[in-house]
């Protein structure tokens, strides 16, 4: 770019963030009082909404002025609604499980009084005197946020927040490189695909812009098909702009002028958002004809996928595309060589294009440095399942999942044992408590049986049966499988069968040799990524509970007494409280009967075991008993009418 | 079929009709069609479905085979409470199974079905982004977290009682 356009593009750069940092300036103004609600999916559900009616309904009967801006996801989903106030005099302060009550308390005590009420305080947001500075716990001080810099800080709605934050500023710098030059950087960078395989970008990027044909295309995955993983639609939600902004930079590098971002329609709330997004930086100049008065043109289309888990594959996604089934393509041609419309295509996950900016904005040295040699930069997991601080955690590469899992994200609940975690979502792998110290990159993963995978964190403690757990992914991948390869579509199907029998003890002894051979033929016979990787969760779970597959199969027991079909709920009659009728009420199918002494006994034909009696069970008595195998249970007999 | 349901797929599809004037010809849009033909009424109905291939050029199967490889599209109307309950991995774990079939049990229905009254539907998503609150059941957009078999109960009592009030204040 020569220094004319350079000179012209930083004053149409320099106009648009004035604007914006007097926009901000005036939101934010020296004595108005902010509140920040988090509004992204997770905060929703826990009660965002009504907490948000509560602060507007007690600051307008108190007459006091606050302004109340909806953010995106902190990451902290076990602490929502969670909301920060900044107001003048104080640090910004973090609270957390937000009650229309909490709200109205904290409006009349905290704005009106200025008594922060402690006992609902996470954490101070700055360093200060007063109040715990958040920095001071393992959840935010290991935390390491690239991607997620800005998620639950500012208003996804609202562009001039992101750009008064420095956004887009990468872009401008990537404008005034040559294309090249970016590549060279995201090379330097060591920069590994977010989507699962760990692919280099710069790599990619190179291939399409190499490719000879005019017109190229990038596409941004936001599929996210794991069933227990939501970070990409988080950070949809949470700052669309930071995506948008990798996009256009990737897009101006390999030479294309279309882009489409491929965002499931389950998502609603993310496809609001990213579309809002597109507008926002249309109107404003940056995305559309002449991207910032320079002579590079890009349009963002948003593509919403059906749900169809195999659409994240990208060939299967690209078919989508273009209105067909999606099933995946063999592999050469690549989607960088013949993608979309037979055009050269990059395909990037979401967090891939989102660490982009932060890498052009601070240089490649600068990622190099977090994480580890071969995975440079940040993991973004949803640790879910059985764990105290389930939510989004963004880490640098390196750390591992002992230190995730106990430091960061709290522990197992319930004083329960940790037994296994499992990562990669369907295509990866359960990995027991000897793996604890493994380190969280994509090679000593993968080594371990597991894999990055999406990003998906589930851990079990002691209650999780791994054959049940084995038998959850494959019945998800044979449904989910889109029959192209027998091998997969036949295959996937037959491993559920016997997985099914086992859990039902009706497994047979040869079954763990037959469930091995046949996971090694799917793998070696399938054509994409989804074959070759859904006996994964099976695999590892023979690997390191084979005692689990064998008392299922041998003495037809769960041990973790969690198959229904091999476990049974009996009432301990020494311990179970004459005339108490708690249980009686809670049972869904009326499966308890009174005995003679007036004791109570579950009626085992019509048990659905579902366990409620063991929760609503006082725990004065602490009654209910369950066993495995079934027969263990005392047989109680109903007395006869009359 | 009754009298008021043949008039209202006839609006329906009057309506289809419309909206389908607003898309070009083109084999890439066959999904965007379908998504919106679902947004708004809610399922594809074979004649919708016919409408759709006569107007890409297309063959019924053709149209047939991509919508039905997607999990977003659904061939029957479905209730007026829309249950989805989630089993993915986090609710799973959590006993996501046990509430589906509560919700079954319940309403003497499988997932993908409708109640013959057409006031409920039970659909199985996977992972709805609350992980944090497994189990979780959408009923009618709103999350319901921390589920269990006793709250189904209550959730389809609340709805009947409401039922019962309606029709009594209609009386
Ligand atoms: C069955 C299957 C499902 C996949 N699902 C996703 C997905 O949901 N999101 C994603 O970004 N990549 C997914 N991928 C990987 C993509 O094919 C592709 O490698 C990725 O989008 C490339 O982006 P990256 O280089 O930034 O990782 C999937 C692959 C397979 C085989
Ligand atoms: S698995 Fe149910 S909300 Fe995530």
């Amino acid at each position: 770019m020569n220094q004319n356009s350079k000179e012209k593009l930083d004053e149409v750069f320099a106009s648009i963030k004035t604007d914006a940092e007097r926009r901000f300036r005036e939101m934010k103004g020296d004595d108005s009082q902010n509140i920040f609600i988090g509004m992204a999916t997770c905060g929703l559900a826990s009660g965002a909404t009504d907490v948000k009616a509560a602060f507007e309904e007690a600051l307008s009967e108190r007459k006091i002025s606050a302004r109340i801006i909806p953010v995106g996801c902190l990451g902290h989903c076990y602490a929502e609604p969670l909301v920060i106030i900044d107001k003048p005099g104080f640090p910004p302060i973090l609270y957390h499980d937000l009650t229309p009550g909490k709200a109205r308390l904290l409006v009349k005590a905290f704005l009106e009084e200025d008594d922060p009420v402690f006992e609902h305080v996470l954490g101070a947001m700055e360093e200060n005197d007063l109040i715990p500075w958040i920095m001071d716990f393992p959840r935010f001080n290991q935390e390491k946020k690239v991607v997620m810099a800005n998620s639950g800080l500012l208003d996804p709605e609202d562009i001039y927040q992101y750009i008064a934050k420095g956004g887009y500023s990468a872009l401008v710098k990537a404008l005034t490189l040559e294309p090249e030059e970016i590549i060279h950087e995201i090379q330097d960078s060591g920069l590994r695909g977010r989507g699962g395989a760990g692919f280099l970008t710069d790599i990619k990027w190179q291939l399409v812009r190499d490719a000879k044909e005019k017109d190229k295309i990038v596409i941004c995955n936001a599929d996210e098909g794991d069933p227990g993983a939501y970070m990409d639609r988080t950070i949809l939600e949470s700052n669309p702009y930071q995506v948008i902004e990798g996009i256009a930079i990737s897009a101006y590098a390999v030479g294309a002028e279309k882009a489409i971002v491929y965002v499931r329609a389950e998502y609603p709330l993310a496809v609001k958002t990213i579309n809002k997004a597109v507008e926002q930086a249309k109107e404003i100049g940056l995305l559309g004809k002449g991207v910032l008065s320079t002579n590079f043109d890009l349009d963002i289309a948003i593509f919403q996928g059906s749900g169809a888990f195999v659409c994240g594959e990208e060939t299967a996604l690209i078919q989508s595309i273009q209105g067909k089934r999606g099933m995946p393509q063999p592999r050469p041609p690549y989607p960088a060589q013949r993608g979309l419309w037979g055009k050269p295509t990059v395909v990037n996950n979401v967090k891939t294009m989102a660490s982009i900016p932060p890498i052009l904005e601070n240089g490649a040295q600068w990622y190099r440095g977090i994480g580890t040699d071969r995975s440079p930069g940040t993991a973004i997991f949803s640790v879910v399942g059985n764990i105290l601080h389930a939510g989004l955690v963004e880490i640098p590469m390196g750390v591992t999942l002992r230190t995730l899992i106990f430091e960061i994200c709290g522990g197992i609940p319930n004083q329960k044992d940790f037994k296994a975690v499992q990562i990669g979502g369907p295509s990866g792998g359960c990995l027991p408590g000897s793996f604890l110290d493994t380190s969280i990159d994509f090679d000593s993963l993968t080594q371990a049986g597991a894999m990055m995978g999406s990003g998906g964190m589930v851990v079990m403690d002691e209650d999780a049966c791994m054959v049940d757990v084995a038998r959850y992914f494959l019945d998800f991948t044979q449904r989910e499988s889109c029959g192209k390869c027998t091998f997969c579509r036949i295959g996937t199907k037959h491993l559920l069968n016997v997985l099914e029998r086992i859990t039902t003890g009706e497994g047979r002894e040869e079954d763990i040799e037959l469930l091995e051979d046949l996971s090694l033929d799917i793998k070696a016979g399938s054509l994409c990524g989804l074959g070759k990787t859904a006996p994964n969760p099976i695999i590892t779970t023979i690997k390191y509970f084979r005692d689990e597959y064998k008392a299922h199969i041998t003495e037809k027991r769960c041990p973790a007494m969690m198959c229904r079909t091999l476990t049974a709920y009996y009432i301990d009659l020494d311990k179970c409280a004459r005339g108490c009728d708690a249980c009686v009420g809670s049972c869904p199918t009326e499966s308890i009967f009174t005995t003679k002494n007036r004791k109570k006994g579950i009626d085992q034909t019509l048990c659905v075991k579902c366990g409620e009696c063991m929760a609503s069970c006082p725990p004065e008595y602490d009654a209910v008993r369950k066993v495995s195998p079934p027969e263990l249970a005392p047989k109680i007999e109903r007395p006869k009418e009359g | 079929m009754d009298n008021t349901a043949e008039i209202e797929e006839e609006a329906m599809l009057h309506d289809i009709a419309s909206m389908l004037a607003t898309f070009v010809n083109e084999e890439s849009n066959l999904i965007p069609i379908l998504q919106m033909i679902q947004e708004k009424h809610h399922y594809l109905c074979v004649r919708a479905l016919q409408m759709v291939a006569k107007h890409l050029g297309m063959s019924s199967s053709e149209i047939y085979g991509v919508a039905t490889f997607y999990n977003q599209f659904r061939f029957y109307p479905p209730g007026k409470h829309q249950i989805k309950v989630c089993l993915g991995t986090a609710c799973h774990i959590r006993g996501g199974d046990i509430i589906l079939e509560s919700f079954e049990r319940k309403l003497e229905i499988k997932p993908g079905e409708t109640t013959p009254d057409r006031e409920f539907s039970i659909d199985r998503v996977a992972c709805v982004g609350c992980c944090a609150l497994a189990p979780v059941a959408i009923v009618n957009d709103t999350v319901n977290g921390h589920m269990a078999p006793s709250k189904v109960e209550g959730l389809i009592l609340g709805f009947e009682i409401e039922k019962e009030r309606e029709k009594r204040e209609k009386q």
